[in-house]
């Protein structure tokens, strides 16, 4: 990354969404209790490889690192995190319907 | 103090930046002992091992590219991955 | 959220982000579940959730303008600042959690700019969450061999005889530049002071400016 052939910086700004302040503080709130830590979600982010960066958001990436990280601590199985977002995904067609 | 980055490339999860490694510069100063992000990244019980910032001239890391010689960038280097210039 | 009336900019001025009223997506879906099963789990509380993400809102380059404006104002906090700039901010009252913190001092002959190549590493609990272009590649990659050049397109020319300093925050640090105090601001109060402290001159893109 450091150094590497880059174009111009946009300088577009915006508004986290309900959504990705949610992410970042489960990122907090999960390292406080020991499930996580900053190396370990950079760790998950970066075995997704570069093309991440391309087809993923932010915190798109940040919330897979946060349920990689999860699994691998225990807090709950994968199993587990199919079935329930088996069950979210049926509450409806927004985000506010299925949060 | 004269320190040199090692030059080594493992895979996985490091902090050591790509474009400093085997780059020499002086140490800035010590900040003290921090827990190992490569035993951390994988939630291995962290040694502890000292974070040192080192300073590094742009000429010795870009060479003739650099944009001013005399310019410097300063980084956190863990002192695992610095041996004496 | 205030988004319901869809308005197209935020109170902020900034466009809303697609949020809770376009198709549910992927990734919220994950997010939904990964925060439920922490709750059912007793890892967390949903009241946790929801004051993580107030403490955070409440945090912005304001508190850091209060931080700087007190150093030019005090000279013994300027030696705090620079010695512990972490210590110092609790001394005046922020809350910034665990986070370590060094300021770099802006001179006549010094010129500070901060980035984070391997991440996007920021003072967050102070200055609150970074701006969007500070995460890009193009900043991320560009600001440790052109600095000058970056620093130019954010309209900060630096003069020759003047050392830019690149700060990469490589791992545990996180970094705040104290600018220099502009010569005509001098006899302004400190909480006038503060006005002038802009978020990109605490990054080190910026100056600081006169208020609005």
């Amino acid at each position: 990354m450091g150094g590497d052939p880059a174009g111009d910086i946009n300088h577009e700004q915006h508004d986290f969404a309900l959504w990705e302040k949610r992410v970042d503080a489960l990122m907090v709130l999960a390292s406080s209790v020991g499930l996580m830590n900053t190396d370990s979600l950079r760790r998950v982010l970066e075995d997704m490889g570069k093309e991440s960066y391309e087809t993923m958001s932010y915190y798109e990436r940040w919330i897979a690192s946060v349920s990689q990280n999860m699994v691998e601590a225990g807090a709950f199985s994968t199993a587990e995190l199919a079935d329930k977002m088996a069950q979210v995904k049926a509450r409806g067609a927004t985000y506010g319907d299925a949060t | 103090m004269k320190v040199r980055v090692h030059n080594n490339w493992p895979p996985g999860h490091i902090r050591t930046p790509a474009y400093l490694r085997g780059k020499a510069g002086e140490v800035e100063r010590d900040i003290g002992l921090f827990n190992n992000p490569e035993q951390n990244a994988y939630r291995l019980p962290p040694q502890k091992s000292h974070l040192v910032r080192i300073r590094f001239t742009m000429s010795e890391v870009w060479g003739d590219a650099a944009e001013t010689p005399d310019d410097v960038i300063e980084a956190e280097i863990y002192a695992h991955w610095l041996e004496p210039a | 959220m205030p988004h319901d009336n869809h308005d197209t900019l935020s109170t902020s001025g900034h466009p809303y982000r697609k949020d809770d009223d376009t198709a549910l997506s992927y990734w919220q879906v994950m997010e939904i579940a990964v925060r439920e099963l922490l709750i059912e789990k007793g890892h967390i509380t949903a009241v946790q959730v929801h004051d993580q993400i107030n403490t955070m809102d409440a945090r912005s380059p304001a508190h850091g303008a209060k931080v700087v404006a007190h150093a030019w104002c005090n000279p013994e906090f300027k030696l705090a600042l620079l010695a512990d700039a972490a210590q110092a901010s609790r001394d005046m009252g922020f809350d910034i959690g665990p986070m370590h913190l060094i300021a770099v001092e802006n001179t006549a002959s010094v010129h500070n700019v901060v980035v984070c190549t391997l991440c996007s590493c920021y003072p967050r609990n102070l200055l609150g969450l970074p701006p969007d272009w500070y995460k890009s590649r193009a900043y991320r990659s560009r600001t440790v061999i052109e600095p000058r050049k970056v620093l130019s397109e954010f309209g900060v020319d630096i003069a020759q005889d003047v050392q830019v300093r690149v700060h990469d925050s490589t791992a545990d640090m996180r970094y705040i530049v104290l600018p220099a105090q502009p010569a005509r601001t001098r006899g302004l109060l400190e909480n006038e002071l503060a006005q002038w402290v802009t978020r990109d001159s605490m990054i080190g893109v910026g100056l600081p400016q006169a208020p609005n």
